[in-house]
């Protein structure tokens, strides 16, 4: 066949298209406008906010305890991360300290929602670039992590479980039996994962040499948590500022040396081996004790005291119609939450309810530098990009 | 948080500090909005301070006030394990220079903050709204815009369309404010 001159040359436009609002692997709401050359990808405009609920807005009309199960919902696969930091932040103000017991049981909880997170990031990761399995077992062990979760506070998710001033509850009897048990065999769990992924062919082909980022353009974006360490940087907020017992706890921070979405992979697995190691050394810790500050402007007096005590029941009632008063002051408090930094910037002015809080969500910043790291990709790797950026709506629209 | 005052002391000499406060253990310096780029670009390259990684920036509206907004940039420096909070104070008609040139990752930040409290970025390179929905009016986060809003959406059968209508309440949104009585 001869091909005219000028069909040859004819000139190939970009075309665009639409990454919809209901994409499975956009792990939620995103639209993501791609600029395409043929398949590669020249351009990606991330839209934003279409799960938007307006969570600061509504923090400023509530007390701080009504505000606390708004955290639970911004980032609905590690709730107790964020209630934490909040906890923490409201306690900063307030200048108090919590008894070592609910200490130990924040850590506790803070390191089971990092492998719930890191499970359903590896696992709906891993379902994204095509494999089926390793998705099906990490929701399995999710499933096992709830049921804690369930047993401490009620709620298999949006827990509200970690309040200021301490725990909301002691932990059932059995608990740490049970923790021990599944800390016992989780990792067996997490070599069958890997024996699916690590060495697999097809995996490493999709995350090998994709999304690279250096250790200069990690820091460029504001980037935190495992995208940080995967480009290299040894910054963790649990060794560097520690907070709770972290400073007592012997672990290691698992970094990467290519920045890409295999280093960050095999950095979530090893996560989750130290957050167990963690997790087994917290048990062992752990004695009796309060789990809360006996201080009766911020938590209630227990229910036997209230039978016999008037100044028990006033403060019952001034503490759940009134709220705590916070004095004025203003903080910025950041703990390593699974994806990252997860900062609250808490204004108070000497009433019941917050005056700003702004919520610094890690996966805010690190999808607007999705634009970066899938250029030159191709399209098939933006589904990749944004698996291992571990992007979840609920914090990024706030 | 390993710099010393001494060091802040001597930040002075180079930045012109407005203010400086310390919040339990936490450092913030108020600097001019004229002075922003220069001082961030201080904090970000100065060999003694670091401050290369932009955490966040947040909008504060302190509603009657003579400077209506406060933009809070919190900076952390990975080299010295030090965070710093520099803020702006401006009110409705100043708009604030654009860090973007400085920190790449104030782009969405910048446009947040446009977004929910409308101070406006020069030169900022993108300055569209981010999180409120296509065509949406008005700037939710500022403490006169009311908690309902002001247009509710439905579905409308004739036009087989969701339509905007100024929003209706059959109860006013009451705030419990409680005064202190004893």
């Amino acid at each position: 066949m001869i091909l005219k001159k000028n069909e040859l040359s004819r000139e190939l436009k970009n075309f665009t298209i639409n990454f919809g609002p209901q994409h499975p692997a956009a792990h939620g709401v995103l639209r993501l406008i791609l600029e395409l050359d043929g398949e590669v990808v020249e351009r990606a405009d991330p839209h934003i906010g279409l799960l938007h609920r307006g969570t600061e807005k509504l923090i400023e009309h509530k007390t701080y305890i009504q505000a606390l199960p708004y955290f639970d919902r911004l980032d609905y696969v590690s709730m107790m991360a964020q209630e934490h930091t909040y906890s923490l932040a409201v306690e900063k103000i307030l200048n108090i300290k919590i008894p070592r017991r609910a200490q130990i049981i924040r850590v506790l909880f803070a390191e089971i929602t990092r492998i719930l997170n890191h499970l359903l990031a590896v696992g709906c990761h891993a379902m994204d670039v095509g494999a089926m399995t390793p998705f099906l077992w990490a929701f399995e062990e999710r499933e096992k992590l709830m049921e804690f979760y369930e047993r401490v506070s009620g709620a298999r998710m949006h827990a509200a479980y970690i309040r200021p001033g301490g725990v909301s509850l002691d932990l059932p009897l059995g608990f740490l039996d049970d923790l021990f048990l599944f800390c016992n065999q989780f990792n067996v769990r997490l070599d069958e994962i890997e024996e699916m992924l690590t060495g697999n062919r097809i995996w490493k082909e999709r995350l090998v040499d994709i999304g690279i980022v250096t250790s200069k353009e990690a820091i460029d974006w504001g980037f935190s948590g495992v995208m940080l360490r995967g480009s290299g940087l040894p910054w963790d907020l649990r060794k560097t500022q520690p907070y709770e017992t972290y400073s007592e706890l012997d672990f290691l921070v698992p970094v990467g040396n290519s920045g890409d979405c295999y280093d960050r992979y095999l950095i979530r697995i090893e996560e989750m081996r130290q957050s167990l190691n963690i997790l087994n050394q917290a048990i062992k810790l752990i004695d009796n004790g309060p789990i809360k500050t006996t201080n009766y402007k911020l938590n209630p007096p227990l229910r036997s005291e209230m039978k016999v005590s008037m100044e028990a029941v006033i403060h019952h009632f001034k503490l759940y119609t009134e709220g705590i008063i916070l004095p004025f002051g203003e903080t910025y408090t950041a703990t390593e939450a699974p994806k990252g930094e997860f900062g609250i910037y808490l204004i108070s002015n000497n009433t019941e309810r917050p005056y700003r809080c702004k919520i610094k969500a890690p996966g805010f910043g690190h999808l607007q530098a999705l634009n970066k790291m899938s250029k030159k990709h191709m399209i098939a790797d933006v589904v990749t990009i944004i698996g291992t950026q571990d992007i979840v709506f609920g914090e990024v629209d706030r | 948080m390993d710099i010393k005052i001494k060091k802040f002391q001597d930040l002075n000499k180079i930045i012109p500090i407005l203010t400086y406060q310390r919040i339990n253990d936490e450092k913030s310096i108020v600097v001019s909005h004229k002075k922003l780029l220069f001082t961030l670009n201080c904090l970000k390259l100065h060999f003694g301070y670091q401050y290369s990684l932009l955490s966040s920036i947040s909008g504060v509206d302190f509603l009657g006030k003579n400077y209506r907004f406060s933009v809070v940039y919190d900076l952390l420096s990975l080299t010295f394990n030090s965070r710093l909070r520099l803020k702006v104070f401006v009110n409705e008609i100043t708009s604030i220079p654009s860090i973007v040139n400085i920190f790449i990752n104030a782009n969405w930040w910048e446009r947040e903050v446009w977004d929910m409290y409308g101070i406006y970025f020069d030169n900022h390179p993108d300055l569209r709204r981010i999180l409120t929905d296509y065509g949406f009016e008005s700037y939710p986060m500022r403490k006169d815009f009311p908690l309902s809003g002001y247009v509710e959406f439905r579905y409308d059968e004739k036009k087989k369309r969701v339509i905007g209508e100024p929003i209706e309440l059959t109860q006013e949104f009451r705030s419990f404010n409680f005064e202190m009585p004893w």
